[in-house]
């Protein structure tokens, strides 16, 4: 949509950044030592289905609803990011990511540079064939807002801030 | 018919709205119209990516049946059950049915107006189910006991201060709340309490995909996610027409339902959702189970609603509503609704422009009645609809249906002369009058200014008043005695034909021929000028008088008349002009719907706008030294018209004022107000000085007071001069070379 030019990672980054949505880059080695960067503690999360990396042991990853309400950050993987929105996509899954990325008052969505798309049509065109295999997803750009109490304040229901991890993964570097 | 004392109950009920809810409703309605302005500026192609969403709506409602079907089938195959509601009382059986079943306490719903159309939580709540609204304005709403204002900020009628009352006394909290984060904060609090607990998880839906049997909803709290997922049953309520074929239909409305709405370029939360979802249910009565172990058997429930919307599907003129996706760009750029909002722009659910084409959808004509009024025609909405709706349309369609079906009035013997219209007799006295403004115009004219005298007199003011609504505090257009077509006869062409470069008819409408003549002479003068040769033939008024009091069918002869006069000289190679933009729109867009194609293509393809006309000859080589420039010629405070917008001819005003060298400041706003006769209606008139109080503040600025003002509507004169004391003069006056404005 955007007249915008650049790279599709940094027209994303920069779209995070008119959110004021912060964006940390990292690679599989990094992986853990920027996760406990980010994330406060207790943290949940849902195992990402990325082979490069795994969530480190001590963020909860089979979380019950005790834990969702305790946990002050959430982990879950993003399916795709969308350039020109700053947005990521967050299947749902069956252990639990949709609550996990709502419920904390922190989200931190791991997204591969791989999965940058450009646009929303490209996006959409993506999930298609998934929703129509019964999958849902959601389409989330920076935190939970609402202006309903006279100005806008960050964390109505959902969560207050969100911090995108972008994963660089071996192989890319040398494109 | 209204009735004096209606007037007046209207009248009182819109002050006590200016007073109460105008200045938050006003706040928050220009932030999303500018955040639209704004946002939609950012797209490569706005236009290309409107006509699309529009083209995928008329696909869908054409398929409707069909897609129902497919739909039935892919929601069916997931898992759900699909019901389709004849109307409110069989979707409110069917759901008080499930809530039964289901053995349920407490329902938590995210917003949905298709809802509030059903009345569902009353249905519900007689059943002793607590129905929890969990957005945050709804809920406050809840808690006050208040309707909707608006279709997607339900409570902008309410500060930050009186919400905080509000719950202050309500919930008595240990801190008395303060601001809007305490507030957010608190709310969040208790509505997690209540969705803990909740046993059913209501819906609506903006979209639902037939192929894959998905529901789409635009949310930015994540509330309605929450909704979706705690509770092991979801119910989405949705109307028929949200159907679209595909998941790829949805691109282009995730691009501009908010960027339409409040502004944003997109919400934080787009939840494209396959029920029954993945998601495990969140079960608080066993807290320790981790989700990972559970294995939950969901249900879902989609509940499609006709009440009304496949009949509308069948109506040639109502059909279009159905194309509405319920951004609510039509509301935040409505002038009259920037004022009051949705407490008296709006029915019995749905408010705002398009809300006439609802309201008469599904709740029956009389809820239209209440506020159909309130649309001027201003058209500003057109160009902001993400679907490209002709809301003024839709408008004037229900309006003149409602002419139709009134009583027999008491009056007609009396004005049926008077009126040479084609309407009901039942029609309401008001409307009549100013519908037939041409003949009052030729008639005040030929006994001006006698005329004058009489309709300035206090006690004919006042009758006025009582029988047909004039409000007193206008000053009423005064009639002149030559007309603009008598001066030309007896002054005859400067520019003979033979000697000019082009020839143009001037289109003589009504306010210019026999009220604000001097305009009219401006325009003659200027166009001889630039080399042109001007004729003044006699024209039938262009309709957009009766037009706008929804008389359709006398704004139908009218436009036949001025197509038969005027194709004769559109075949000669003339040009015609047209000083007053709502003439001119009426030739350019609501002829479409008033003659063939042919002739409507032949009239819109010949007609200018005179600055328009200005800007052609000038770019094709007329000697701009023969205009009074801006060099010797006043600062100008310049609004364009509403209808000039629209039609994208405000662009011409600013070119030649910018070639002339003019020091020009130009409004802001979306309208004047006073939108033609609407200003002048009693029970308005407050409203109307409400909403032209925007542009004064702007042209009372140290900046703006010390310059000429200049309107290119009438109407907007009109206001100009009642609101600034100061006279407004049209643009082709400043440019005169004889001109007299300094
Ligand atoms: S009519 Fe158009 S502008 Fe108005 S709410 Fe519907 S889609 Fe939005």
């Amino acid at each position: 949509m955007s007249v915008d030019t650049g790279s599709t990672t940094q027209r994303f980054e920069a779209a995070l950044a008119d959110l004021e949505v912060p964006v940390t880059s990292t690679d599989p080695s990094k992986f853990e030592r920027t996760v406990e960067r980010i994330a406060g503690e207790p943290a949940i999360g849902t195992s990402l289905p990325f082979p490069s990396v795994s969530l480190p042991d001590w963020v909860d990853d089979e979380p019950s609803p005790r834990d969702l309400e305790s946990a002050t950050t959430g982990i879950t993987a993003a399916s795709i990011g969308i350039a020109d929105y700053g947005s990521v996509v967050l299947p749902a899954t069956p252990s639990g990511a949709e609550q996990v990325s709502l419920f904390p008052d922190l989200h931190v969505p791991v997204l591969r540079e791989s999965d940058l798309v450009a646009d929303m049509p490209t996006a959409i065109e993506r999930l298609g064939p998934q929703l129509r295999e019964g999958h849902s997803a959601i389409v989330a750009t920076g935190p939970s807002a609402t202006a309903d109490m006279g100005s806008l304040v960050k964390g109505a229901h959902g969560p207050k801030d969100v911090h995108v991890l972008l994963l660089e993964e071996a192989g890319e570097d040398d494109e | 018919m209204s009735s004096d004392a209606d007037r007046e109950a209207k009248a009182d009920h819109i002050r006590h709205l200016l007073e109460t809810e105008g200045e938050a409703v006003e706040t928050n309605t220009l932030g999303f119209n500018q955040g639209r302005y704004d946002s939609v500026a950012g797209l490569e192609d706005y236009d290309a990516l409107k006509r699309t969403a529009r083209a995928i709506k008329e696909d869908a409602i054409e398929r409707l049946p069909e897609l129902l079907e497919e739909l039935r089938e892919t929601v069916e195959a997931n898992g759900g059950t699909v019901y389709l509601a004849d109307d409110a009382a069989d979707a409110n059986r069917y759901i008080r049915d499930l809530a039964i079943e289901d053995e349920a306490d407490r329902v938590v719903k995210s917003k949905s107006m298709t809802t509030e159309e059903l009345e569902v939580n009353e249905a519900l709540e007689g059943d002793g189910v607590d129905v929890v609204e969990t957005d945050l304005g709804e809920w406050v709403l809840q808690v006050a006991d208040e309707a909707p204002s608006h279709i997607v900020a339900p409570a902008i009628h309410k500060s930050e201060d009186e919400i905080a009352r509000l719950f202050n006394a309500e919930f008595d909290p240990e801190e008395p709340l303060e601001t809007a984060e305490e507030l957010t904060m608190f709310a969040r609090e208790q509505l997690g309490e209540l969705i803990r607990e909740a046993d059913i998880g209501m819906t609506g839906a903006n979209f639902v995909t037939a192929d894959s049997g998905s529901i789409m909803l635009v949310t930015s709290e994540g509330n309605a996610r929450k909704v979706a997922v705690v509770p092991d049953t979801h119910v989405a309520v949705a109307g028929v027409e949200k159907i679209v074929p595909s998941v790829e239909d949805l691109a282009p409305f995730i691009e501009l339902i908010g960027r339409s709405g409040t502004g944003q370029d997109i919400t934080s939360y787009i939840s494209l959702l396959t029920p029954p979802v993945d998601s495990p249910v969140v079960d608080f009565d066993e807290p320790d189970v981790a989700f990972a172990d559970r294995d939950d058997d969901r249900e879902f429930h989609l509940v499609l609603i006709d009440n009304g919307r496949l009949e509308m599907r069948e109506d040639d003129q109502l059909r279009e509503t159905l194309y509405c996706i319920r951004c609510s760009a039509c509301a935040n750029t409505c002038g009259n609704f920037q004022s009051v909002g949705g407490h008296a722009f709006g029915g019995e659910t749905y408010s705002g422009g398009i809300a006439t084409g609802w309201e008469a959808g599904v709740h029956g004509y009389e809820s239209a009645a209440e506020f159909n009024d309130l649309c001027t025609g201003c058209s500003r909405c057109v160009e902001a609809c993400p679907v490209e709706i002709d809301i003024p349309w839709i408008n004037t369609v229900v309006r003149d249906r409602l002419n139709r079906a009134g009583d027999d009035g008491q009056f007609e013997f009396l004005y049926d002369e008077l009126v040479p219209d084609a309407e009901p007799g039942g029609l309401d006295l008001q409307k009549r009058l100013f519908g037939n403004y041409e003949t009052l115009a030729k008639l005040g004219s030929a006994t001006a200014p006698v005329s004058n005298w009489v309709a300035g007199l206090g006690p004919v003011r006042t009758l006025m008043e009582r029988t047909v609504g004039v409000d007193s505090r206008r000053s009423l257009p005064a009639f002149q005695r030559e007309t603009l077509q008598d001066w030309y006869d007896r002054r005859g062409p400067r520019r003979p034909a033979s000697d000019a470069d082009r020839e143009v008819v001037l289109y003589p409408d009504t306010y210019t021929n026999y009220i604000d003549v001097e305009r009219g002479k401006a325009a003659v003068r200027v166009l001889e000028a630039l080399d042109v040769h001007v004729r003044l033939p006699d024209v039938p008024g262009s309709g957009r008088a009766p037009l706008s009091q929804g008389m359709i069918e006398t704004a139908d002869r009218k436009a036949s008349r001025v197509y038969a006069t005027l194709a004769e000289h559109l075949d000669a190679g003339r040009d015609v002009v047209v000083i007053e933009p709502s003439d001119l729109a009426m030739f350019r867009n609501e002829y479409e719907k008033l003659m063939p194609e042919r002739s409507f293509e032949r009239l819109r393809d010949g007609s200018y706008e005179i600055l328009e006309y200005v800007y052609g000859l000038l770019e094709n080589g007329a000697d701009a030294s023969e205009l009074r420039s801006g060099n010797g010629g006043p600062d100008v405070a310049y609004h364009s018209h509403c209808q000039q917008r629209t039609l994208g001819l405000d662009v011409y005003t600013r070119a030649v004022f910018e070639d002339l060298e003019y020091d020009v400041l130009e409004s802001e706003v979306e309208c004047c107000g006073m939108a033609g006769s609407f200003g002048y209606k009693e029970q308005y008139f407050e409203l109307s000085m409400d909403v032209g109080d925007r542009l004064a503040e702007q042209f009372t600025t140290p900046e703006a007071s010390d310059r000429q003002i200049v309107a290119s509507g009438t109407s907007c004169e009109d206001q100009l001069d009642d609101l600034l004391g100061r006279d407004a003069v049209h643009p082709v006056e400043l440019l005169d070379p004889r001109s007299r404005q300094h």
